[in-house]
């Protein structure tokens, strides 16, 4: 009997399977998220077009108008529009929270990466560290720190970037010691690569998916780290529309201007459930166990 | 000599216990000459290769003996000058090709990187060499296989490639850990094969670690057989495999199944490989040798020459 290979191309799919975006599709919360974000995001990226006010200029003509038609979150004490401060303090909040961590994702990455790499001492001299940054609770340290360097949004990243660091290290040293055993990484010892080069092409790139994870995962707490040292005065300095120096200033109004503290935490809010519901999807699509 | 390993005598450190897995071990091997070493898992031929390339586990010290590598006793080296060694004059092939290669990197990148470290040249020229020695082990459509990442690669063609890696230099001895052993039957031939070749037009001597006598008696001109840590026999392949002397030897190649008569029962050898923590006085097959005698357990034989005729065939064996 004879059997047809040849391949049959009515059959064959006209689209590559892609599991990643099949998983998602599944996973409706994380649409929700993504879809929060994406919102947001152009919101913020086309502000100019959306809004006609300028989000720093003081109008005290129309200040504390409730909203209404033409400023639809209303305005604050000295008349500014509080939607556009939203989607001009969006630019600056995901901005700033994909940035802070981001850069510690990569700092942390690489320490954890040397860090459990070469072991012994050194290894344990990071790690020592690391815990004690991991001792405080990182809201105080990161106050403590903002305060220390004086207070202004570049010093509060800094801060928030210095007590994300940890996690990372600890990620990332983890995988590094796994990585450390692998027969590829001593291979490329036998074959003369120095160390340096060996963690940055044979280490750090084998061992960055978790990270990637946690990173996702950590904007939205940096976006309300970000809020929560704005909203203490370590933060963003005014006139900056920054949410969460609007809501620090507005909650002295909230009884008799609801509408001034309620938009910007409101926005807060979303981004940063937005970013939490994106980070556990991802966590749940990239965990092979999850697969059903 | 290229690589002369002289009393080479290695510990591990397990918990409490110490194993010695190599006990006074010496081999060597000349230039552009290819060398079997032989022997069961747990023989310590892995932890020979490993100890001349000073990439023993971290619980592991060396208790004795020299190595020499062009006169030089990299033992005395440090880190720093060991390190120049590897690749560059001594380079490995592995036993798993399916794990040797780096997962994130395309192929043609992995070799570059190699060709640029040992031989200092631009980033453009690196990668031409590295399309150019995939041509060079047979690996057909370089430019194509250089941007693909390993896992689109088969078994054969991944081990085609760790060989061209440890060839980059190119070194003047490879050390071949089980380089066919992960492989099917009819790539193993072409690698071993493509091993010879490119050693043979280079001028690189290879020490081959292998539990099949097959293959030493088609590529070695030397063999060294090892057994519990202790070199037992060594000699011209001809010589060894044609009229092995020590019992260990000739229980190996009776192990191998005989085609011709697939009926016959497989040959083991009895008993089981000594406890390295405590290695006993006599000989170290004295437990399992039929031959074995009151000599034999109570004193340590040495390496002595076999006949005088077939020069370099030594034995450490006190019933041959």
């Amino acid at each position: 009997m004879s059997v047809n290979l040849e391949p049959q191309p009515a059959t064959l799919p006209r689209r590559r399977f892609n599991p990643f975006w099949y998983k998602l599709k599944k996973n409706p919360l994380t649409l929700l998220g993504l879809s929060l974000l994406l919102i947001l995001l152009l919101l913020s990226v086309f502000a100019p077009l959306i809004t006609p006010y300028d989000p720093t200029k003081i109008n005290i003509v129309e200040r504390f108008a409730p909203p209404s038609s033409t400023h639809w979150f209303g305005t604050d004490e000295v008349g500014r529009d509080i939607f556009t401060r939203i989607l001009y303090g969006a630019r600056l909040s995901l901005g700033v929270g994909v940035a802070v961590v981001c850069t510690a994702g990569l700092i942390g990455t690489v320490i954890g990466c040397i860090s459990g790499y070469f072991g012994g001492r050194l290894d344990q001299l990071i790690m020592r560290l690391m815990d004690m940054v991991l001792a405080f609770p990182s809201l105080v340290l990161a106050m403590a720190l903002a305060a220390t360097l004086g207070p202004n949004l570049v010093n509060a990243m800094i801060a928030i970037a210095i007590v994300k660091i940890p996690v990372y290290v600890r990620l990332a040293r983890a995988e590094a010691l796994a990585l450390r055993e692998k027969l590829f990484v001593k291979a490329a010892v036998t074959f003369g690569i120095p160390s340096w080069r060996i963690i940055l092409r044979h280490i750090i790139p084998n061992a960055v998916s978790p990270v990637v994870i946690q990173v996702t995962l950590d904007i939205g707490d940096a976006i309300l780290l970000v809020a929560t040292l704005g909203f203490l005065g370590l933060g963003a300095q005014p006139p900056t529309p920054e949410w969460g120096a609007m809501i620090s200033i507005g909650w002295k109004y909230l009884l008799d201007y609801w509408w001034y503290p309620t938009f910007p935490g409101l926005a807060l809010f979303l981004a940063s459930c937005g970013f939490n519901l994106i980070g556990d999807g991802i966590r749940d699509i990239l965990d092979p166990k999850a697969n059903r | 000599m290229l690589l002369e390993i002289s009393d080479l005598s290695v510990e591990f450190r397990l918990l409490q216990d110490k194993v010695k897995a190599l006990h006074q071990v010496s081999l060597s091997i000349d230039r552009g000459e290819i060398v079997g070493v032989v022997g069961e898992s747990g023989s310590g031929k892995s932890v020979t290769a490993l100890s001349v390339l000073g990439l023993l586990d971290k619980n592991a010290t060396i208790t004795g003996g020299a190595i020499r590598f062009k006169g030089t006793d990299v033992l005395r080296l440090s880190p720093r000058e060991r390190q120049a060694l590897r690749g560059k004059e001594i380079g490995m092939v592995f036993q798993e090709p399916m794990t040797a290669l780096n997962p994130t990197m395309r192929i043609g990148a992995q070799l570059a990187e190699v060709f640029r470290l040992h031989r200092g040249v631009s980033r453009k020229e690196a990668y031409a060499l590295a399309v150019n020695s995939l041509a060079e082990v047979h690996i057909r459509d370089p430019e194509l296989v250089a941007r693909k990442y390993p896992f689109e690669l088969s078994g054969g063609m991944r081990q085609r490639v760790v060989i061209a890696l440890a060839m980059a230099a190119p070194p003047e001895l490879l050390i071949a850990d089980e380089p066919t052993t992960a492989l099917d039957v009819t790539i193993q031939a072409e690698i071993l094969k493509l091993m010879k070749e490119l050693a043979e037009s280079r001028g690189t001597a290879i020490m081959l670690i292998t539990h099949d006598l097959g293959v030493v008696a088609q590529l070695c001109q030397r063999v060294v057989v090892m057994y519990a840590g202790e070199v037992v026999e060594t000699g011209k392949t001809r010589h060894v495999l044609a009229a092995p002397v020590h019992p260990y030897t000739r229980a190996l190649i009776g192990a191998l199944p005989d085609l011709a008569d697939p009926d016959q029962p497989l040959q083991a050898i009895a008993g089981e490989v000594p406890d390295l923590r405590h290695r006993p006085a006599g000989c170290i097959f004295a437990s399992r040798c039929a031959a074995a005698n009151e000599q034999c357990r109570s004193q340590h034989p040495v390496l002595e020459m076999v006949s005088a005729e077939r020069e370099t065939h030594q034995a450490a064996c006190w019933v041959r």
